[in-house]
């Protein structure tokens, strides 16, 4: 059963107490949130079973096919802005040329997977959350422990699957809308033919690069999807209480990444 | 078949359960009433380990429902059908999945097998050739009703009413009411409610129990406590202007 009762706790006595019982309750949270990540984890080999299919399905839609407008939109202007960026700056040195490489090689391994994860905790993840808060505070997850139906098999592993299999996916888009935006203010702006682009692009740019940041992609998903459901989940207090989750799964979410990021990097250009 | 034994439930520093012990028999209705914060759907919830006790213990037939874990809970909770106060469907599944649900997701029964235990138990609650709709387009006591569907689907031993009728109107809580009282002899269940609606519990109850104060100060057959000069029944019943069964059996009549 994930529904737990509601944790009441008498008002600490002084400041240092109640910095204290954060510090318990934030340790307790991860924990709890790592062990639901692995529960639904566990429950993937049911992926294409009559009773969960229709459900992954579901996700891969939402998450992939209706994610895309957005994705779309911040990936042409992110490449665009980078070149456009840089290619001024390096113009003073008659540089400019080298654009190709650099938006190609930030794209890969940072802006990609960063923006991709950015846009989808703000949409996939805060739905998630408020779905799953409107359910808790509705008593629906609770009647779905009292049926025996899992909420990490039902609920939680459908989301799981289709945000780490789809933000690899909608990274890669990322990556290449990104890169085809810097050629468009290449060409445009900074009288720098496609074909010269491409070919700063593509000389620099390593399979490293890609890996890294689609390795990325993919723990950002485990992290958006662990953090919402376990913030919808623990949702209590009716709108407030999911407005907060939502708020919450927004704000850990784009922290986690932000510091996930720097620490995979770390590790593999180090 | 359901045992409390000194059952004490703290939230923060307010007791809302103090000691309580009483049991529940095989094939009864057994409806605890009391005021608002009384303790009723602490002890409702204490029945299928959504709150646990903080001393004391909860069994069902032989097994500690506090104690249990894993399989052993999950073979327990298998003889609930629970009613929740909000009917907790699913908004994105139509009626006909909603009580389709645990059929689907439990057992390896055939499609159309479901089908027709779901349009049976449809029927059962009067709520024939709604399966297409969404729980969003029904009324509240509609959606009850399907509540009460899929509790039954399963064929479980006890049904569990949170506030079966709380938030409807007089007439549509008196079809519920009946609709409670006709399941139980229809289906044989045993039955637990709570409820503040003493007409409700004095017309299905086969056992009313008043909890006040983290207490069960009385428990008895509904013409017993009608009876009772136990001062918080008293109240209780002058405040919902009750004097014997005859009010009772006048409110259904009408």
């Amino acid at each position: 059963m994930i529904t737990r009762e509601p944790q009441i706790f008498d008002p600490p006595p002084q400041p240092f107490a109640a910095m204290g019982r954060a510090v318990i309750q934030t340790c307790q949270g991860t924990g709890r949130g790592l062990m639901m990540l692995l529960g639904a984890a566990a429950q993937v080999p049911f992926l294409f079973s009559r009773r969960n299919r229709d459900d992954v399905m579901r996700q891969l839609y939402l998450v992939g096919i209706k994610s895309l407008g957005v994705v779309t939109v911040v990936a042409l202007f992110t490449g665009m802005i980078l070149a456009l960026q840089t290619g001024l700056a390096l113009r003073r040195w008659g540089q400019e040329s080298s654009i190709g490489m650099l938006v190609t090689i930030s794209m890969l391994r940072e802006m990609g997977p960063f923006m991709t994860g950015l846009v989808i905790a703000a949409s996939v993840g805060s739905a998630i959350a408020a779905q799953m808060g409107t359910m808790a505070v509705s008593e629906e997850i609770a009647a779905l422990d009292v049926m025996g139906i899992s909420p990490l098999r039902y609920l939680m592993m459908p989301r799981l699957v289709a945000l780490a299999f789809m933000m690899p996916l909608l990274t890669v888009y990322t990556n290449l809308l990104g890169i085809l935006g810097g050629a468009m203010v290449g060409a445009t702006q900074l009288g720098i033919t496609l074909e010269a682009y491409f070919d700063n692009a593509f000389r620099y740019a390593e399979n490293k690069d890609l890996y890294v940041g689609l390795f990325k992609a993919f723990l950002f998903g485990l992290i958006i999807v662990t953090v919402a459901t376990y913030q919808g989940v623990t949702a209590t207090e009716g709108a407030v209480g999911v407005g907060r989750a939502t708020r919450r799964t927004v704000i850990i979410s784009f922290l986690l990444i932000l510091v996930v990021g720097y620490f995979v990097t770390r590790m593999f250009y180090q | 078949m359901i045992r409390f034994e000194n059952v004490t439930k703290r939230f923060g520093a307010k007791v809302v359960l103090d000691g309580v012990t009483f049991e529940i028999e095989k094939g009864e209705t057994f409806v605890i009433v009391g005021q608002s914060g009384a303790g009723k759907s602490v002890s409702l919830r204490h029945m299928i380990r959504l709150l646990t006790p903080e001393s004391g213990r909860v069994w069902v037939e032989e097994d500690c429902v506090n104690e249990a874990s894993g399989r052993e809970l999950e073979r327990i909770l298998a003889h609930f059908g629970v009613l929740f106060q909000s009917a907790a469907l699913l908004q994105w599944l139509s009626v006909e999945d909603n009580v389709c649900l645990p059929l689907r997701q439990k057992t390896r029964m055939p499609d159309d097998e479901i089908r027709t235990r779901v349009a049976e138990r449809l029927a059962l609650v009067g709520l024939e050739g709604v399966g297409d709709k969404m729980p969003a387009d029904l009324s509240g006591g509609m959606r009850k009703r399907v509540g009460l569907a899929r509790a039954i689907v399963t064929d479980p031993e006890i049904i569990l009413y949170d506030e079966p009728t709380s938030g409807l109107d007089p007439v549509i809580s008196r079809q519920i009411d009946l609709l409670i009282d006709d399941l139980r002899r229809r289906l044989g269940v045993t039955s637990v409610v709570v409820t503040h609606d003493l007409y409700s519990a004095l017309h299905i109850g086969t056992r009313v129990a008043m909890l006040h104060d983290g207490h069960m100060v009385h428990c008895s057959a509904p013409e017993d406590f009608i009876a009772s000069d136990h001062p918080v029944v008293r109240d209780f019943l002058q405040a919902q202007g009750i004097d014997s069964m005859a009010d009772v059996r006048k409110a259904f009549k009408q």
